[in-house]
């Protein structure tokens, strides 16, 4: 057993750190020149290796061999100097790899560089009105006409759809082959007469997610990844993507910090909350599942540096980090009071005092349901981590 | 960087886990539950012969030079196939006696505690933390009561906790006293020892700093057996769900169920990662390392606890019964929740330690 990553990767970390020290000057740059800063930054970086690292040259990655601990300590380094990572989203999570193992050469070299430079943003179109859990009875039709995709029907959910210039989408191309086998997996660009968008409004008072009506829409012929009817395989890479970004033990570690924060700010019988013996046993309780998931997450590093498969344990992140994401919210509730009557100052601003909170009081919600909600979670933990049998034995489901 | 054992180390705890159940089938273990001896000879010696007792120690010392992690995963196995002994007195007198600065007795008593020739009992009293320990020393002779001391009628020594917080060495015999209780955990059957003027050998005065690591490795060793535990509740369980049928099918098939199984398996698999850094720690002598060890302590006897239950409840009426034996691992879930100190007391003192 052993923690550290091994002088070759400290030497590495070195590397990393003077590049930081030059490259990323956010202080010497205004407020106008963030943005453009910001690009020729990542620029830089993927030159030296330290960006879009599994992504080949040729579509302007820096195509370099999976290393886990060179990869980590990337991370590690980048967020000490608070340094911008790779363009965030479903772009470069999801479709990106997709299209890295799926996708044609026509469709690396017309999507990698924009989704890497955030000219392109993407919308997951699975989910629609009559389809959720049971991905695979998407509706909306595809029909191929001399050399278009003729697209009907309607996606729903669809996060940063404002923002979405184009989406992966899965489309009913085969009406008269199985509910599994007739779907395809479509690129679509959103700005087209055929396409309405309509913001719908979430619990938190937000836009956040989008409802896409497609009536008689376009999309190329050639803009379908892996062959008609394959959309359903291609959808699992994809799938596979999402839930391993999801899972990502940062994530947690924060949470906790914060509630640790407002656990100091917040007065209880008019001492700090953080001195009340109930409240500490509650963070502590918390923080035990924290750090659990936390070394899981070391525990499945080291399998894949060793190249073995980690087990069930993996299977289980997402629904760790959902449910201590619940626990999170209510600990938060309990000690902010009554101060969580107070909504955040304006939809979509964060607030500034402990009413931020309801980010995470209702945001937490939406973790348990986006990406497979924790009943599905728990069917794949039964099925395919405890070998239980399938409820649906010929089907699958998200 | 390595973060899960590597095939020596799983080799080391499969040898446990199989010496275990070669040593003690299923119905010499029912037998053992109802008998009066504390010591089952036949899985002891085995374990014994595995040379478990001394693994911590340097192999100048007559040890294998393993650490705490390797013992922990030992502790699982024993943990999983409920293991009847005081392994782990035996392993941190052996420990206590490597690290003192009283010779004479480690010269005394190490070996033979180490080849498990001489079986040490745990007595650490009070509520299990250093701080409570009421047995009172005075030249050179302790007295007091400690009231859980496992396998205690066939302890030859007792690794005892002192008020102020120093440890020491007593022999059965002169000034000690054994009375067996009635025992919840009957793998691990507990006697009440009363010491009057009995002689002591002092191995670390109060603040010491190893009476800490002695402890940490205590809780660390409880860990892991409610990990073992805990993970055959959910073994079995998952065995019966698929072998048990109701309205025709398995009853695996049932939904519900399933969601239980796998709300079990939440409980026991990602917790398996803090016992290996709590180990690991340990093994290291991380500043954190007594702090890992309180919330994997905490953490852990609340999961074991939590999936007994559980188990019995998805077992249905066989699971209530004493014969299907799934009790067997309640009863040990109770005894690794409340052995030196409750889940909320170890929470508390890993608040204590925080940086927050
Ligand atoms: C914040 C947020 C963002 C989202 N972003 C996107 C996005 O970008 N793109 C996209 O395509 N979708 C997105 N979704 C949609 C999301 O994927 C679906 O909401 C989710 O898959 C569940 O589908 P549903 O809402 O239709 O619920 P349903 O499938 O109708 O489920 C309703 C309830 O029934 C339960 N249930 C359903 N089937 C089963 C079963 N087999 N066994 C047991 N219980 C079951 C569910 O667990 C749930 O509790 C997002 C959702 C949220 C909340």
């Amino acid at each position: 057993m052993d923690l550290s990553y091994g002088p070759e990767a400290e030497a590495f970390r070195k590397h990393v750190r003077a590049f930081l020290k030059t490259a990323w000057t956010p202080k010497d740059v205004d407020r106008a020149g963030m943005k453009a800063f910001i690009a020729s930054f990542r620029l830089q970086a993927t030159e030296a290796g330290y960006l879009y690292r599994s992504i080949p040259k040729a579509y302007g990655g820096s195509e370099q061999p999976a290393d886990v601990i060179r990869a980590q300590v990337i991370r590690e380094e980048f967020a000490r100097a608070r340094a911008p990572m790779e363009v965030a989203g479903n772009g470069m999570n999801m479709l990106v790899p997709t299209l890295l193992e799926r996708g044609s050469a026509l469709q690396k070299d017309l999507f990698i560089r924009p989704t890497m430079a955030g000219d392109y943003i993407w919308g997951q179109g699975y989910s629609e009105p009559g389809t959720g859990s049971d991905l695979a009875s998407v509706r909306t039709r595809g029909d191929l006409v001399g050399d278009k995709w003729i697209i009907n029907g309607q996606k729903i959910w669809t996060s940063q759809g404002g923002q979405a210039t184009h989406m992966f989408a899965l489309v009913r191309t085969e009406p008269d082959a199985g509910k599994h086998d007739g779907i395809s997996y479509l690129l679509i660009d959103l700005n087209q007469p055929g396409i309405t968008r309509r913001p719908i409004r979430q619990m938190t008072g937000e836009s956040g997610f989008y409802e896409f009506f497609f009536d008689n829409a376009e999309t190329p012929a050639e803009w379908i990844v892996g062959n008609r009817g394959e959309g359903w395989n291609v959808s699992r890479t994809t799938l596979k993507h999402e839930r391993a970004s999801i899972g990502s033990a940062a994530v947690l570690g924060n949470q906790f910090e914060k509630l640790v924060e407002v656990a100091k700010e917040a007065q209880r019988n008019g001492r700090p909350a953080i001195e009340d013996p109930l409240i500490r046993d509650m963070l502590a309780r918390i923080e035990c599942w924290v750090m659990a998931h936390r070394y899981s997450s070391y525990r499945i590093m080291s399998h894949a540096i060793a190249d073995e498969a980690p087990g069930p344990v993996s299977l289980m992140m997402k629904l760790v980090l959902t449910e201590i994401g619940h626990d999170i919210a209510r600990a938060a509730q309990e000690i902010i009071g009554e101060d969580a009557l107070l909504e955040p100052e304006s939809a979509g601003s964060k607030g500034r005092g402990p009413e931020k909170w309801l980010d995470q009081i209702m945001g937490s919600l939406g973790n348990s349901i986006a990406g497979g909600t924790t009943n599905i979670q728990r069917n794949i933990i039964a099925e395919r981590g405890l070998g239980l049998p399938r409820d649906f034995p010929a089907e699958h489901s998200k | 960087m390595r973060f899960h054992p590597d095939s020596d180390q799983t080799a080391i705890q499969d040898a446990v886990f199989g010496a275990v159940q070669d040593a003690l089938p299923r119905d010499k273990l029912m037998a053992y539950l109802d008998a009066d001896a504390d010591l089952e000879p036949d899985s002891w010696r085995a374990l014994m012969e595995l040379g478990l007792a001394g693994m911590m120690l340097s192999e100048e010392a007559g040890g294998s030079g393993l650490g705490l992690f390797e013992a922990a995963l030992c502790a699982e196995a024993l943990g999983r196939s409920a293991a009847p002994g005081p392994m782990m007195g035996q392993m941190l007198a052996a420990y206590a006696l490597s690290q003192t600065a009283n010779t004479a007795a480690r010269e005394a008593f190490l070996q033979n505690v180490a080849c498990g020739s001489v079986v040490a009992g745990l007595a650490f009293g009070g509520n299990g933390l250093a701080e409570s320990w009421d047995v009172l020393h005075e030249a050179g002779r302790a007295t007091g009561q400690v009231r859980f001391v496992a396998s205690a009628s066939s302890a030859g020594l007792f690794l005892v906790g002192l008020k102020g917080g120093g440890l020491a060495l007593v022999e059965a015999g002169e000034g000690v006293a054994v009375a067996p209780v009635r025992s919840t955990d009957r793998t691990r059957k507990c006697a009440s020892v009363t010491f009057r003027d009995a002689p002591v050998q002092i191995l670390f005065e109060g603040g010491d700093l190893a009476v800490q690591r002695v402890i940490d490795a205590a809780l660390v060793l409880i860990a892991a057996d409610a990990l073992g535990g805990a993970q055959h509740c959910v073994d079995l369980s998952v065995a019966y769900a698929q072998e048990r049928q109701q309205f025709g099918q398995p009853i695996a098939k049932f939904q519900a169920l399933k969601h239980q199984l796998a709300n079990m398996a939440m409980n026991v698999e990602p917790a398996r990662a803090l016992l290996w850094y709590a180990a690991y720690a340990w093994d290291r002598d991380l500043p954190d390392a007594s702090r890992a060890a309180a919330m994997a302590k905490a953490h852990i006897c609340d999961r074991f606890a939590e999936v007994a239950r559980d188990a019995i409840a998805a077992h249905g009426g066989i699971g209530y019964t004493w014969e299907y034996g799934l009790n067997i691992w309640f009863r040990r879930s109770v005894f690794d929740k409340a052995y030196l100190g409750s889940p909320s007391v170890h929470r508390s003192r890993a608040a204590g330690m925080a940086s927050w």
